[in-house]
C-alpha cells in the first residue's frame, strides 16, 4: 500500500473508471484484434488487386478529373464501409456478452467483492462500445487505408507510373476527420440506445441473450403489423440501424451515404431529435441495467 | 460495536424460506463459523451480509446497511463465496494490478509474498491454474486486504488436505489480529475446530444453536458409557446417544461434569458430533438457545 495514501478514502471515481475500462480490453480483446484482422484480409485482398492497378490507372487518366476520382477512391471507401460493418458486430457482440459473461462464469461475484460501484461497472461497458471501440477502428481503419496508399504508389511507380493522381484523388487526409466523425457520432452517439438494449438484455437474461435481445424487438414488430397493419416501429428500428434519423432526406442520404465527404453536417445531427431521444433511451436502459447488477440475486 | 447486527432477518425465494427470522450478533474480533447443512439458509445469511441480496429485517454491518451502503462497505469487508470464481480470462498480474489500483487497502507486497510459497506465476492465465491453485490465487488477494471484516462460504473446497489446512494455518497466523472479524460458513466442520472462537448452528433458515466455543466446552460434555451404567445415563436425558464398540456415547447439555464423571470418560465434543447431536434431534434444536 501506498503510505502517503489513506485507506479510508474512497478510489477517485475516474481512476475507478479508467481501471474498470482497462479490465473491459484485458477481456474482451476482440476490440482490436476484430478489426485488426478485418483490416489485414481487406489488405490481403488490395494487394493482390494491385495487380491490375496500372491498368487502371491508364484508362482513369483518359478520363476527366472527377471521372478519375471514383474508380481510385473507391477501394478505400469499400475498405472503410467494411470495418464500420465489423465495429458494429463487435460491439453487438461485446454488449450482449458485457454483463452476462460475468454471471455466467461467476466472477461477478469476484468482481462485487471489490469497492467498485455497480454504476462504474456499467458504464465502463457502455464506454467501451460507443467511445473505445469507435476510436479503436478508426486509428486501424486510418492505418489500413495509409498502407493501401503506399503500396499501390509503390506499385505505380515501379511500373514507371506517377503516383500522383492516387495521392490527389484519394483525398484521405480529409477523409479521415470524416471518418473520425463518422465513428465518433453514428458508431458512438447515434448507436448508443442500441449498445444501452444490449447491455440490459445482457444483465437480465439467464440465458441466450441474444434471442431475448432480438426476439422481443420481432414480436412488437409484428404484433404492430397484425394489430395495425402499419410498421412504425420495424421502420424506427431499422433506421437506427442503418444509421439514418433526423427524419430530413438529406439527413438521412448523409449517413447512408458511402462516400460521406459528400455530406457533412454536423450542425444537423446534434440538433436532430432522434440523436437526443436515442441518448435518452440509452440512459434510461443503462440505468435499469445497473439496477439488476446491484440488486439481482448473485446467479 | 458489533460487527454484525441482525435482527429477524427473512428472505423468501418464492415459496421458499430461506431465512425464517435470524437474530444474530458477532462482536469485532470474533472468528465465527456458520455450520448447518445444504439449503440451510449459510449463503443466504452471507449474501444478505455482504449487500448481494434483499431481505427483510434488521441488518447492520460494521454500523452500515449492507443494501444502502453497499459500496463504502466494501472497502472494509472482503469475501469469497463458494469455490474459487475468478475470471478465466485473467493473467495473475492483470488481477493483481486491478485490485491494487481500485482497493485502496490492498496490500500488493503482501500478495507477492503469499505467491510466491506457491507455483502460480504472475504471467499464468487463470484459465491454466488448477482448482487448488485459483483458490490460492483468491487467498492471496484477499488476504493482502486489510479488511476489517472476512467473510468466506466454503473457502477451502476444492484444495486438497495440505492446502486446507495450510489455508487455515496462514489464517490464524498472518491474518487474523483480534480486531478483525472473520465468519466461515463450511461442511468442513473438522478442520474449523480449532480456529473458531464462535459457532451458530442453522437449519432450516433458523438458527438452532448459537455460542462461543469456551460456553460450549463447559456446556456440552460428552461421557463414554458402560452398558451396566447406561439407565442411569439415560437418567440424566442426555441429548443424543450412539452405540461404540459395545459402549455406548451420550451427550449432555448442561449437566454438571462431575456427577458424568462417574458413569465413565469425560470429554468435550467435537463440533461435528455435537451437530450430528443438535441437528438430528428435535428435542436437542428445544434446548438450543440463542444468545
Amino acid at each position: 500500500m501506498n503510505p502517503a495514501s489513506n485507506p479510508d478514502a474512497a478510489t477517485p471515481a475516474v481512476r475507478l473508471l479508467y481501471w474498470a475500462v482497462r479490465r473491459e480490453l484485458w477481456e474482451s480483446r476482440s476490440i482490436y484484434l476484430a478489426p485488426l484482422a478485418v483490416a489485414a484480409l481487406i489488405l490481403v485482398g488490395f494487394l493482390i488487386s494491385t495487380i491490375s492497378l496500372p491498368a487502371k490507372i491508364r484508362a482513369a487518366s483518359a478520363l476527366s478529373f472527377m471521372g478519375q476520382h471514383n474508380p481510385i477512391a473507391q477501394p478505400y471507401l469499400i475498405a472503410a464501409g467494411v470495418m464500420m460493418l465489423t465495429t458494429l458486430a463487435v460491439g453487438v457482440f461485446y454488449s450482449l456478452d458485457a454483463l452476462y459473461g460475468e454471471r455466467r462464469d461467476r466472477s461477478i461475484l469476484f468482481w462485487k467483492s471489490l469497492p467498485i460501484s455497480d454504476f462504474i461497472t456499467v458504464l465502463s461497458k457502455a464506454i467501451t462500445p460507443v467511445v473505445i471501440l469507435p476510436l479503436v477502428t478508426f486509428a486501424i481503419t486510418a492505418m489500413m487505408q495509409w498502407i493501401m496508399l503506399l503500396v499501390s504508389s509503390a506499385v505505380l511507380v515501379v511500373n514507371g507510373l506517377s503516383a500522383a493522381p492516387l495521392w490527389t484523388n484519394s483525398s484521405l487526409f480529409e477523409k479521415w476527420l470524416i471518418l473520425l466523425y463518422h465513428f465518433l457520432t453514428v458508431h458512438g452517439l447515434w448507436y448508443a440506445p442500441i449498445y444501452g438494449w444490449l447491455l440490459l438484455v445482457s444483465a437480465w437474461a439467464r440465458r441466450a441473450p441474444f434471442l431475448w435481445a432480438v426476439l422481443p424487438v420481432l414480436a412488437v414488430a409484428v404484433a404492430e403489423k397484425i394489430a395495425f397493419n402499419t410498421s412504425h416501429f420495424g421502420a424506427l428500428v431499422a433506421t437506427r440501424m442503418i444509421g439514418g434519423g433526423g427524419g430530413s432526406e438529406e439527413f438521412t442520404t448523409a449517413y447512408l451515404s458511402m462516400d460521406p465527404l459528400m455530406h457533412f453536417s454536423p450542425g444537423a445531427f446534434l440538433t436532430s431529435p432522434g440523436l437526443w431521444i436515442g441518448l435518452a433511451f440509452a440512459a434510461a436502459f443503462l440505468a435499469a441495467a445497473v439496477r439488476l447488477r446491484r440488486y439481482r440475486d448473485p446467479i | 460495536m458489533a460487527c454484525i447486527e441482525a435482527h429477524g432477518l427473512r428472505k423468501a425465494f418464492g415459496t421458499t424460506t430461506a431465512l425464517d427470522g435470524i437474530d444474530l450478533c458477532v462482536e469485532e474480533g470474533r472468528i465465527l463459523g456458520l455450520i448447518g447443512p445444504n439449503g440451510a439458509g449459510k449463503s443466504t445469511a452471507l449474501n444478505a451480509i455482504l449487500g448481494l441480496t434483499s431481505y427483510r429485517g434488521e441488518l447492520r454491518v460494521l454500523g452500515r446497511n449492507p443494501s444502502s451502503e453497499r459500496n463504502d462497505l466494501m472497502r472494509d469487508v472482503c469475501f469469497i463465496t463458494d469455490v474459487a470464481v475468478l475470471p478465466r480470462w485473467a493473467r495473475v498480474w492483470q488481477l493483481l494490478d486491478y485490485v491494487a489500483a481500485v482497493h485502496p487497502r490492498f496490500d500488493r507486497s503482501k500478495a507477492d509474498a503469499f505467491l510466491a510459497n506457491t507455483t502460480i506465476r504472475s504471467t499464468s492465465s487463470v484459465r491454466e491454474l488448477s482448482k487448488g491453485m485459483v483458490t490460492q490465487l483468491h487467498l492471496a488477494l484477499i488476504m493482502a486486504i486489510d479488511a476489517r471484516l472476512l467473510v468466506l462460504d466454503e473457502p477451502t473446497l476444492g484444495l486438497d488436505i495440505l492446502y486446507r489446512k495450510q489455508f487455515y494455518d496462514s489464517l490464524l497466523r498472518d491474518y487474523f489480529d483480534r480486531k478483525r472479524t472473520i465468519v466461515v460458513a463450511t461442511h468442513q466442520v473438522e478442520e474449523v475446530q480449532n480456529v473458531l472462537t464462535d459457532i451458530v448452528f442453522i437449519d432450516c433458515g433458523r438458527i438452532i444453536l448459537d455460542c462461543s466455543m469456551e460456553e460450549l466446552e463447559s456446556r456440552y460434555v460428552e461421557v463414554l458409557v458402560n452398558p451396566e451404567k447406561i439407565v442411569a445415563g439415560r437418567a440424566l436425558r442426555p441429548i443424543h446417544e450412539r452405540p461404540m464398540f459395545g459402549r455406548s456415547i451420550l451427550l449432555f447439555d448442561g449437566v454438571d461434569r462431575q456427577q458424568l464423571a462417574e458413569l465413565g470418560d469425560v470429554h468435550t465434543p467435537s463440533i461435528a458430533d455435537l451437530f450430528v447431536a443438535v441437528m438430528g434431534n428435535p428435542t436437542g434444536q428445544a434446548r438450543g438457545r440463542s444468545r
